[in-house]
C-alpha cells in the first residue's frame, strides 16, 4: 500500500489552480467539515446504534454504545482541562498529554531523519548501480513485512549492549531506530524513483555537457525527484510517529505517549474520557509531523513545475 | 591550439556506417557516410523518416559512436571535441529543466563548467537579449509559448559560444508562422556568431531557406544521395522576401528533385513539400 502511495507519479498536466490563499482556505474549511462530520457521525452512532453493539458470530462488528466503551464528545472535551488525577498539584490532562506528546515527536524527528538520511543513501546507491537495485530492492520491501511487535524487543536488547566510549545507547533510541526502520522505506522507493524520472533528452542534454554522475545528479536527476520525494517525505512522517507510539509500547519506554495510551486504557473503566485523550494527541502528533513537511514542500514550489507551456 | 591549422573542417564524416542491434535483428542507419562542413557554414540533412539523420548529428555529438569510420570535430575526435564543449545542441523539444528561470535555463552550461557568477550574469544578458526575450529572464519555462521556450533553447546552446551548432529539427514543433519568424532568427545569430551549423529538417523550403548547402539523404540503408549547393547568396543577408523569390523555387525544385533520385516523381515519404 505504501508503495503504490510513494509510486504514483506526479501529474504531469498543469492545472490554473485558484489563488493559493483561497485554496489554502477551502482545504482548512474542508479540513473542519471532516472533523464535524466525524464528530456528528459518533454522537449520531451512539445515539441510534445497539447498546451492546452488533456481534455477528463471536465478532463483534460495531462497538457497545455505553458511555464506557464511548464517551460522549463533549465529556472526552471537558476531561482535557481537568487535573490527570484527584492528588493534590497534579497537572492538568491536556498538558501532561502535550508533554508525552512532544516527547514522542522529538524522538519521531531523530527517527524521520535517520530514516530520511539512510532512504535518500539507499536510493542514491541504487540509481548508481543497477547491481545495486536488483539486490537491494527486494529485501528493502521485505524488511516492511517483518512485524513491528516481534522486532522492537531485538532492538532494545541489542541497543542496551551498545557502549562506546563515554556514549551509552539509551532506551529512547531503540525507539528512534524503529521510528526510521519504517521511515526509511517511502523515502527509499519514491527517492529511486524520482532519480530515475527524468527522459532521455534532459540526460543526453547533459551528456552533450559532458558532465559526470554526481552533476547530473545535483542539477537533473535530483532537482526532478522534488515531486516524488515531498509525498514519501510526508509519508515518512507519519510512519515515525506510528512506529515511535507504537515502539513506545513494546519496548516499554516512559513519558511518551505510547505509554499513556497504554496506562490510561488500564484506568477507562474508572473514566472512560480520560483513555481517549491520548488518542486524541497521537492524532495530533501525526497531523503535525505531515503538516511541518508539507510546509517544507511548500519552499519547493519550484521544483513542482512542469515542462509544459500551460 | 598555436599549432592547429586556421582551416580545419568544422565537422569530418569519413566512411561512417551505423548498424543497430535490434530485438528483431540489425539495422543498418547509415552507411558509407562522407561529409564535411565547414566553419560557419549552414548545412541541412533532409530526408524521409528514418533515414539516419538524428543519428548522424548523434554521432557528430558523440552521444552515439559510429560501428565503423570516423568523426572529426575540429580537427579532434567527437569525443574529445563534447569534451572540450565545441558544439552545442538543440533537439525538436526545448528540453528546458522546469524548476529553473529563462535565465537560469542558458545559464546551466556555464554553470556546469564553473564560469564565475559574473561572467555568467553578463553572458545570460547578451543571450537573452540575442534571442529576443529581453523582459523574460525570471519566467519559468511552464510561461513560455513553444517557440519562446525554443528560442531559449538555442540561447542555452550557444552559451558557450560554440563555432559549431547542432540543431534536430528544432523548429519542428511550431506553428509555420512562428517557424518562418525562427528561421530568420536564426540566419541572424548564426551570421552573428559565425558558428557552423548543421540543421535537421523534414521541411524542403527550411532547409533551402536556411542553408549554404543541403544534403539529401535515402533510406534503408541511410546514405547521402546528394548534395546541393544553395545558390542564394550568403546565409547572412537572406530576408523574408527571398521566400518569393524565383531562385529560391529553383532551390526547392533540385532539392525535391534530388529526393526522389534526380526523377521528378510524386511523392517522398515523411518530407513536407510546402
Ligand atoms: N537506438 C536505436 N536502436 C535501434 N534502432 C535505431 C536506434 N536509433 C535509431 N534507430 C533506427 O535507425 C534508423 C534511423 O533512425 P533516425 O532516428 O536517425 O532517423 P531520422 O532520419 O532521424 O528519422 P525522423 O525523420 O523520423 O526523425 C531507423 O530505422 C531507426 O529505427
Ligand atoms: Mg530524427
Amino acid at each position: 500500500m505504501q508503495a503504490a502511495t510513494v509510486a504514483r507519479a506526479p501529474s504531469r498536466r498543469t492545472r490554473t489552480a485558484p489563488p493559493a490563499s483561497r485554496a489554502r482556505a477551502r482545504a482548512w474549511g474542508f479540513g473542519a467539515l471532516g472533523l464535524a462530520a466525524l464528530a456528528a457521525l459518533w454522537e449520531l452512532y451512539k445515539l441510534l446504534g445497539p447498546a451492546d453493539g452488533l456481534v455477528i458470530g463471536e465478532v463483534r462488528v460495531l462497538p457497545r454504545t455505553s458511555d464506557l466503551a464511548m464517551p460522549h464528545i463533549w465529556e472526552t472535551a471537558g476531561r482535557l482541562f481537568e487535573p490527570v488525577t484527584r492528588a493534590e498539584g497534579a497537572r492538568v490532562l491536556w498538558l501532561e498529554v502535550a508533554i508525552a506528546a512532544s516527547l514522542t515527536l522529538g524522538i519521531a524527528a531523530a527517527g524521520w531523519i535517520v530514516g530520511v538520511t539512510v532512504g535518500l543513501l539507499l536510493a542514491l546507491v541504487m540509481q548508481r548501480w543497477r547491481l545495486a537495485e536488483s539486490a537491494a530492492l527486494p529485501w528493502i520491501i521485505l524488511s516492511q513485512t517483518v512485524p513491528l511487535i516481534a522486532f522492537a524487543p531485538v532492538v532494545k536488547s541489542w541497543g542496551s549492549r551498545i557502549e562506546i566510549g563515554a556514549f551509552e545507547w539509551q532506551d529512547w533510541m531503540s525507539v528512534a531506530v524503529i521510528a526510521s526502520y519504517l521511515a526509511f522505506f517511502p523515502v527509499a522507493v519514491g527517492a529511486l524513483k524520482g532519480f530515475q524520472s527524468p527522459d532521455r533528452l534532459h540526460l543526453e542534454l547533459m551528456r552533450s555537457y559532458s558532465v559526470g554522475w554526481w552533476q547530473t545528479m545535483r542539477y537533473l536527476r535530483i532537482p526532478a525527484a522534488v515531486p516524488y520525494l515531498l509525498p514519501a517525505l510526508r509519508l515518512a512522517a507519519a510512519n515515525a510517529v506510528v512506529g515511535a507510539v507504537v515502539a513506545e509500547v513494546s519496548t516499554g519506554l516512559q513519558g511518551g505517549i505510547g505509554r499513556l495510551v497504554i496506562q490510561y486504557a488500564g484506568q477507562a473503566s474508572g473514566d472512560p474520557a480520560k483513555a481517549w485523550a491520548p488518542i486524541l494527541g497521537a492524532i495530533a502528533l501525526g497531523l503535525i509531523a505531515a503538516g511541518s513537511v508539507a510546509l517544507m514542500g511548500a519552499l519547493a514550489r519550484n521544483y513542482r513545475r512542469t515542462e509544459d507551456a500551460s | 591550439m598555436t599549432e592547429s591549422v586556421i582551416t580545419t573542417d568544422a565537422v569530418t564524416v569519413t566512411a561512417v556506417d551505423k548498424v543497430f542491434e535490434a530485438a528483431a535483428g540489425q539495422v543498418v542507419a547509415l552507411s558509407g557516410i562522407d561529409l564535411v562542413v565547414e566553419p560557419g557554414e549552414f548545412v541541412s540533412l533532409i530526408g524521409p523518416s528514418g533515414c539516419g539523420k538524428s543519428t548522424l548529428l548523434r554521432l557528430i555529438a558523440d552521444l552515439d559512436t559510429p560501428s565503423s569510420g570516423s568523426v572529426e570535430v575540429f580537427g579532434t575526435s567527437a569525443h574529445q571535441a563534447r569534451v572540450d564543449q565545441k558544439y552545442g545542441i538543440a533537439f525538436q523539444q526545448a528540453g528546458l529543466l522546469p524548476w529553473r528561470s529563462v535565465a537560469a535555463n542558458i545559464a546551466l552550461p556555464l554553470e556546469l563548467h564553473g564560469s564565475s557568477s559574473v561572467e555568467t550574469r553578463e553572458r545570460v544578458a547578451e543571450l537573452i537579449a540575442l534571442v529576443g526575450l529581453d523582459d523574460f529572464g525570471d519566467r519559468y519555462p511552464d510561461e513560455l509559448s513553444g517557440g519562446m521556450q525554443q528560442r531559449v533553447a538555442i540561447a542555452r546552446a550557444l552559451a558557450k559560444k560554440p563555432e559549431l551548432l547542432l540543431m534536430d529539427e528544432p523548429f519542428g514543433a511550431l506553428d509555420e508562422m512562428t517557424r518562418e519568424y525562427m528561421q530568420t532568427e536564426l540566419l541572424r545569430i548564426s551570421a552573428e556568431t559565425g558558428a557552423a551549423v548543421v540543421f535537421v529538417t523534414h521541411s524542403i523550403p527550411e532547409a533551402v531557406y536556411l542553408s549554404d548547402r543541403v544534403v539529401v539523404m535515402s533510406p534503408r540503408p541511410g546514405r547521402i544521395a546528394a548534395v546541393v549547393p544553395m545558390a542564394l547568396g550568403s546565409t547572412a543577408s537572406r530576408a523574408d522576401d527571398l521566400r518569393e523569390d524565383g531562385a529560391f523555387f529553383e532551390m526547392i525544385t533540385a532539392v525535391r528533385e534530388a529526393l526522389h533520385g534526380g526523377a521528378p516523381a510524386s511523392s517522398a515519404r515523411g518530407v513536407e513539400n510546402r
